[in-house]
């Protein structure tokens, strides 16, 4: 398994959306090689007839009858948003200037 | 007065307002006080409700006049980790992300809280998104450990241990998705319990690593971890992984168990949680508590869980997995902290987005959504993330081989005593060695419960010891942590608690 490098935690950063600057590169970089260094044991130790487990316990989908229930009033929804503009959150433009 | 009624446990409160001795304004005056007085050198509170706790105590005095009550604990106040919601109080978390938020609902736990008449004290710190071993990573500074204030209290829940183990509260909430309920118990001499995966409602609980993330009780005995534990505990319909079945009798089990006789029980002592990498004392306080189960009439025997060595490698990478995928939603769209990048004209919606995460989170939380980001990404999903999955597989398989030869399984909680504050924080793996231990239960999603077992020899503080049962056997845990309890209490002549160091009163 290859070491990650500073380039592909900046890479990372990105995809996760996070703005990491030149010294939190610096620091985190190394860091995160020690911390996979250490979990790479993983690799060696399950068969491939081994399954997977993606929750503890066995579960099936879980519904609940289609009826109306109370839920959050607009007020509420929007009494922790950024910014509120005609009773809608007002977000940042989503779109490039050219398009 | 007052300080005599924050040091006793919330069951004998409980029997005092029922006895008519004192009034839950009393009581939740009294912690009120005593928080005023020593949470400045603790820190175990980001935010104190006076008037909303007081407020429950005068209804709740008012029921119990009327012949009302509503629970065992009515009356009892309880403090709550800062990651689960109330409505009306702030919500942060341990985040900058989060600050000043006010979230407009209950958690199911809360709820509960609430309906059950237990006065709400306040929230407790914690290391952010509950990522954490020490409460050092709560963007508004560590907690203290009550025994010695140069020392953490665990992690993540150090609010909650500290806080209980300070006579801050009776009883308090805590998290558990690697050992944040339990390790935290062990390092300030207090009880914490993580139930069975899906016993008590994540609904309302800000999620790190949904297969993992538990709600549990912190006290400062077995019997209040029951009776906290009925309250919170048992089915929702808003929690899809909740477990629609009774739970077992908590309560009974603990007050079977403080009898002290443990024949017919059969304990597991795990061979690979102990020896190497053990602090001296913390294994001499664990062998003299088997030695006490043994003389009590348990029948003790080793096992092997071989797969358990591997659990550390599958929990860093299943954890910041699934924590990667859920903090995604901290995008600066709807609610928490919206910050516009520096001399960016008309900045887009992602550029403010990666604005605000660099800037509301810190650096452990960089450091797990990258890593989870990592072992998601096409190329690395199957060494990582799938071969993680499977080592869940082979552990669960290991417990329930260890619990076919016995009821219950043991082992220290955590293997140091509490270090000192900045001693780990920048050396991420040797942080994440303090929840070898706990990490097992959490990916098998069996309950677990930690205790205090004694103060280590070398530094004089308290060690932590564990009890496993199988799934949906929570009351096992209940029934043998009462006896080990009882039998170490005896030996202690009184609580291990009555041993800390008093904490400097300020007047208020």
């Amino acid at each position: 398994m290859p070491d990650i490098t500073r380039e592909e935690v900046a890479h990372l950063a990105d995809l996760a959306r996070i703005d990491l600057s030149d010294a939190e590169l610096d620091h985190l970089a190394p860091q995160l090689a020690v911390i996979l260094d250490s979990v790479k044991s993983i690799n060696e130790v399950a068969a491939d007839d081994v399954p997977p487990t993606s929750h503890a316990l066995p579960l099936t989908n879980v519904f609940r009858a289609d009826v109306v229930r109370p839920g959050l009033t607009a007020e509420e929804a929007l009494a922790g948003a950024p910014e509120v503009e005609q009773q809608r959150f007002s977000v940042p433009r989503i779109l490039g200037e050219e398009a | 007065m007052s300080s005599d009624l924050t040091r006793r446990t919330a069951a004998e409160l409980a029997d005092a307002l029922a006895a008519g001795e004192t009034t839950s304004v009393e009581i939740t005056s009294a912690y009120l006080d005593r928080i005023a007085a020593v949470d400045g050198d603790v820190h175990a509170f980001l935010h104190v409700d006076a008037e909303g706790a007081l407020a429950a105590a005068r209804e709740a005095d008012e029921r119990r006049a009327a012949g009302s009550v509503r629970s065992a604990l009515d009356g009892v106040p309880v403090a709550v980790k800062d990651v689960l919601t109330i409505k009306g109080l702030p919500t942060t978390c341990g985040s900058k992300i989060l600050e000043g938020w006010v979230p407009p609902y209950d958690a199911t736990v809360v709820a509960r809280l609430r309906e059950a008449g237990l006065p709400i004290l306040g929230k407790t710190n914690m290391d952010e998104f509950a990522m954490g071993s020490s409460t050092e990573h709560s963007a508004y500074g560590p907690t203290h450990n009550p025994w010695d204030l140069d020392r953490i209290p665990g992690g993540s829940g150090g609010g909650s241990a500290a806080a209980v183990a300070a006579f801050e509260a009776p009883l308090a909430i805590g998290t558990d998705t690697g050992g944040s309920i339990r390790q935290p118990g062990a390092v300030t001499g207090t009880v914490g319990v993580k139930p069975t995966f899906g016993g008590v409602s994540r609904f309302g609980l800000v999620a790190m690593a949904n297969s993992l993330d538990q709600a549990g009780p912190v006290t400062r005995t077995v019997l209040d971890s029951a009776l906290l534990h009925e309250v919170i505990g048992g089915y929702d319909p808003q929690d899809s992984t909740s477990i629609d079945q009774p739970l077992p009798a908590l309560v009974a089990a603990a007050r079977q168990g403080a009898s002290g006789d443990m024949s017919g029980v059969r304990v597991g002592v795990i061979k690979e949680l102990g020896g190497d990498g053990y602090q001296a004392g913390v294994r001499a306080r664990f062998d003299e508590a088997v030695q006490l189960l043994v003389e009590a009439g348990a029948e003790v025997v080793e096992v092997s869980c071989p797969s358990f060595v591997h659990a550390l490698a599958a929990y860093y990478l299943i954890m910041p997995s699934e924590a990667s995928s859920n903090l995604a939603k901290f995008d600066a769209m709807r609610y928490g902290l919206r910050v516009l990048p520096d001399g960016v004209e008309n900045p887009s919606a992602e550029e403010v987005m990666r604005a605000t995460r660099d800037a509301g989170f810190g650096d452990e939380v960089k450091r797990r959504i990258i890593l989870g980001t990592y072992a998601l990404s096409s190329g690395y999903y199957d060494a990582y993330y799938g071969q993680a999955q499977k080592v869940r597989t082979l552990i669960s398989r290991d417990f329930a081989a260890a619990f076919e030869q016995a009821d219950v399984l043991v082992s220290p909680t955590a293997p140091t005593t509490a270090f000192r504050i900045g001693e780990k924080l920048d050396d991420p793996v040797a942080m994440y060695l303090n929840d070898i231990a706990t990490i097992p239960a959490n990916l098998a999603g069996v309950p677990g419960i930690s205790l205090p077992s004694g103060l280590a020899d070398e530094d004089g503080l308290p060690a932590g010891f564990q009890i496993l049962a199988p799934a949906l056997a929570d009351d096992r845990l209940y029934r043998v942590g009462a006896a080990l309890e009882t039998l170490l209490t005896t030996r202690w002549g009184g609580p291990l608690l009555a041993q800390a160091p008093e904490l400097k009163e300020v007047s208020a």
